[in-house]
Order: structure tokens, then sequence, then C-alpha cells
């Protein structure tokens, strides 16, 4: 048994837990106290207004930036003395994220699993089963750049978690996308839950926030609302979840 | 006499067809919205009108002159917010806003009116650099700059994408009250919720307009029966009405799944017993008005199969 499955199970199926999650930038609280728990296989979504924190809360989750105060642990590792444990647990994609333009499809996987430690005697197989799982074995040998734009996102995504990440950050991973590629997109996001892999999403599309089994909004450093997106819109006496975030939106002072 | 004028406009990027034969008209006091994906091929056609780039084929004019005989005058008498940041990151917010009121020849104070509720937001960090604000408060920074000088025609290239929806919606009023200034407005976003903001708007992708008129006109076009469908396992709902023989095409829409049939022979009964059959429990099934997402995607696959 690796160290990692013990750290698992001492956390039972809790893949991110925060305790008063802080981080000040001299007199600014970025995030202020945040406290919540992802279970494993969940698609949580991370919504709030920009300005609102998201962005530092997500470095700190991806042990890119040390909390100023509280706890927290993914996949395990504690955030704030194991932040080389973390990034190899995790995945990574943003919509600015770029693979390598100038390497072919294959030589990009090649690379990133070489990065996550994906080994060798492996690394062939993998590759081939990933691209037949998206339908690109056709375009193995293509280079990055003469992909279509929706294309790169999806094998930007299959890239994030070539490693088999326990946890995928995505922030706004759809930005851009035409529609039919975003929910294309979407369909990939919820196979690889039902895999058991963890989704930490980010967007600005309300109708992407429905997809997510739960969803906290930030507002000002602070978690304002955390659950299902049904229970949300109830509770907040809306049909949309765009309605639920304009409501607890508008109260921010900063942005 | 159209404001913006686009005829059999083409222009190719070495293997990439970015503008193919786009012909269009933006009226007086329009807002006109280009709406469509990144890679569509809008901010090319903001560069042409905003005479920085040439087209390989076709005319352009805006305010009625040629966008390649009359460039300088054009750039007198517009305003263009380009999709990237890009003013003086290391100018403070009052030294950008000076510079641009300086370079159109005009000052802060004479065209204050036009900027003031915006600027007004950003006013408490006049001395603070440029390339150190937020996200939302550059957009407000760029947005004053593009209209110190009271320009005729504003192009904005995306202002709004990776903003949150309370700010879009804050941006979008601001719109409203500047086209009350007489002011015609040419912008464009991949959101498609914000199409509906626009007097007008043409849907592009792939560098061809798909279709221009206004958003309720566009969104009666739509061509057949639309069901909004939702059971107690959306996930497999969404497969298995796939498999129906009369589906013409299936998607996820928030918390239902959009649902159009080949033919409206096929009654919400026979649908529902046959979703009963699959296991599905807690069907509901309603016809909707369709939202111009919808449309998109109808208008790209039938432009697909052409």
């Amino acid at each position: 048994m690796t160290s990692d499955t013990i750290h698992i199970e001492q956390s039972g199926n809790k893949v991110i837990v925060a305790r008063d999650l802080t981080k000040r930038f001299g007199t600014f609280t970025a995030v202020d106290r945040i406290s919540f728990e992802v279970e494993r296989g969940e698609i949580f979504g991370f919504l709030g207004a920009n300005g609102a924190g998201k962005t530092t809360a997500m470095r700190m989750l991806c042990g890119l930036s040390r909390p100023t105060s509280g706890s927290g642990y993914v996949a395990g590792h504690d955030i704030n003395t194991e932040t080389e444990a973390v990034k190899r647990s995790i995945g990574y994609m943003s919509q600015k994220f770029a693979l390598y333009e100038d390497l072919k499809v294959c030589e990009n996987l090649r690379l990133y699993g070489g990065i996550y430690g994906v080994p060798e005697k492996e690394m062939n197989n993998r590759i081939d089963a990933l691209l037949e799982n998206l339908g690109f074995q056709q375009e193995k040998e293509t280079f990055v750049r003469q992909l279509p734009l929706g294309w790169k996102q999806k094998l930007s995504f299959a890239t994030a978690i070539f490693h088999e990440p326990a946890i995928v950050f995505l922030d706004e991973p759809t930005g851009g996308v035409d529609p039919v590629t975003r929910r294309q997109f979407w369909e990939m996001i919820c196979q690889a839950a039902d895999r058991g892999i963890t989704i930490f999403v980010t967007t600005h599309y309300m109708d992407e926030a429905e997809y997510c089994n739960r969803v906290s909004i930030m507002v000002d450093g602070r978690i304002e609302a955390l659950d299902s997106p049904a229970n949300l819109k109830q509770r907040y006496n809306t049909s949309t979840m765009d309605g639920v975030f304009q409501q607890l939106a508008r109260k921010a002072e900063r942005g | 006499m159209p404001v913006i004028s686009v005829s059999q406009l083409s222009k190719k990027y070495r293997r990439v067809q970015a503008l193919d034969d786009v012909s269009m008209e933006v009226n007086q006091g329009e807002v006109f919205g280009l709406i469509g994906p990144d890679g569509a091929g809008k901010t090319t056609l903001f560069r042409i009108l905003a005479t920085l780039i040439l087209a390989d084929k076709g005319r352009a004019s805006v305010l009625g002159l040629d966008v390649v005989k009359a460039f300088k005058t054009i750039r007198n008498r517009v305003g263009y917010m380009p999709g990237r940041f890009s003013l003086y990151q290391d100018l403070t917010v009052e030294e950008n806003l000076q510079f641009y009121a300086t370079i159109f020849d005009t000052t802060i104070q004479e065209n204050y009116h036009l900027i003031k509720e915006i600027y007004q937001q950003i006013e408490p960090f006049k001395k603070r650099r440029a390339g150190d604000l937020s996200g939302g408060m550059k957009q407000k920074l760029a947005l004053s700059c593009a209209l110190i000088h009271k320009p005729e025609v504003l192009f904005l290239d995306e202002p709004t994408t990776g903003v949150d929806p309370v700010s879009r919606k804050e941006f979008w009023e601001i719109l409203k009250r500047l086209k009350q200034e007489g002011i015609t407005i040419l912008v464009s976003t991949p959101y498609m919720d914000e199409a509906g903001l626009c007097d007008r708007i043409a849907l592009i992708q792939h560098g061809q307009l798909l279709t221009i008129d206004t958003p309720s006109a566009i969104v009666n076009g739509f061509d057949g029966r639309l069901l909004a469908v939702t059971s107690d396992a959306m996930t497999r709902l969404l497969a298995d009405l796939r498999l129906h023989e009369q589906t013409m095409s299936c998607f996820a829409f928030g918390d239902t799944h959009h649902l159009t049939l080949k033919n409206d022979t096929l009654t919400d009964t026979d649908l529902k017993s046959w979703l009963g059959q699959r296991g599905h429990t807690n069907v509901h099934i309603r016809p909707i008005d369709a939202t111009i997402e919808d449309c998109f995607m109808q208008l790209s696959s039938n432009h697909a199969e052409l």
C-alpha cells in the first residue's frame, strides 16, 4: 500500500477538506476563513464574482500559495506542509493554459505523462487508450497547432487527467468555446467523475452550475452559500442559478 | 445610410479562412451584436473596421468612409476596445485616460459627462497603475479610454469575456445609456444569453455569418418544436433520448435537456411511456421557446450539412 492510499483512508471519502482557510496580502484579506469538504467523484462548482477570491483559494488548494492561516487537505495531503505531494495528486486546466502547439498530440501526452511519473512501459498503451476514448486516434501524429479550438480544449482536459489524479481543477475551462463543444466537454467531465475523479470547476456560465452536484458561491472572500443547485434555487426562490448568483453576488463590495 | 457597411469581406491567415464572404450593415444608433465562439472571425472583422489590418477581398466602410482610403479620418471618429487589455500597464489610471484624451486632441473635462458614470467607479484608484487593477476595473478603464474623444461609433471586442454575471449585467446597462447618447455600438460576445440585449445580431462561426436579424426574429425562426425533458436520472436520460429513432438532436441545457424531433407525429405521451419502459421516473416533457443558443446550434449544424 502506498502512502497516498493511507492518507486518503485517514480522511475518509473527502478528497478536499478546507478548515478556516485564510489568505491575506498585507491588510487585504483575499480569502477569509473558508471551510468546506468535497467528496470523491463529486463535481463541485466554485463560483463567485470577479475579485471574490476564487483564484487565490484555488492556488492554495493546488499547493501553489501558502495559507496565512487555517488548514487544508487535498487527496489526504496537507497543503501547508506537503505541497509537492499535493501537486502530484492533482490535475489542472485553465482556459489560458495551452498545450505545446509545436508538439504533436502524442508528444504532448508523453511530456505530461513523463512529468507526472507515468511509468514508461505503460506510456504507449495509455496514450492509445486515451486517444481511442476521445476518438482522436487519427490525430495522434498531428501538431496541436493544427487542431480546431474545441479539440484543443478536449485534449487539454484529457492531458490534465492523463496521470489519473485524485482531483482535477478546472479554471473556466469552457470560456469562448462553441455551444456544441461546450456540452461535449461537460459530458467528458461527467464521465471522469463517474470514474471517481473529483472535479473542482469554476465557470461564468450559470447553466453549467446546474451540472454540478454542489455549488459554492464566494462573495468578498467568504463562502456565502454552498448546496446542491436544486436546494439553492429553492432557498433563494428563483428558477435559475443565475437568479441565485445575482442575489448573492450583488452584495459584493469589491470587484 | 448605414453607419457600418461590410460587403463580401474575406481574410485568410495562411491556412485559416478567418472571414469568408461576410456582408452586413449596422444602422445609426444600433447596438449590434456579433455572437460566436473563439476563432469565429469576430476579432478579424473588428480589426478591419478599426483600420488596423487589410482584408484580402471585399469592401468595408465606417461612417460612409472607406476603411482603406480614409483610415485616418475613421480613427478620429471611432472608439475601439480590443479584447486583450491594451492600455499602458505602468501608467496610472489617470495617466492612461489623460494620454488618450491628449492624442485625440481633447481633454478629460470636455467629455467627462460621457464617462462620468463608469469612471467614477474607478476614480478612487486613479493613482494606481493600470497593471495592478482587477479585471473588472481594467474593463471600465478601457471603456473610459475608448470613449474620451466622444466617438460616433464604438467597437467593443468581447468586453464581457471572463467577467462574472453580475458585472456583465452592469456593463450592458452602461451600453444601453451610451446608445441613448446616439453612439452606434458594434459589440462581440461568446455569451449567447447576451444576444437578447442587442437590437440586432449576427451569429458567426468559421468566418461565416449564419444569420442576421433581431434576437426575437431569430428565436421565432427556430425550425420545429423544442421540448424540455427532465427525469430523476439526467445523465442516463440524455443518452436514452439520443437513442430514440425520432430524435433529431438532444443537448443538456442546465437543469433540462432540450430535444428536437425529426417529425412532430410523436406525442409527448408516447415519448413519456417509451422513457418509462427504460426505467425513467418522474419524467416531465413540456414545449418551450428556443433560446439564441438553441438557434445557434441548429443553424450551425444546418450550415455544416450544406
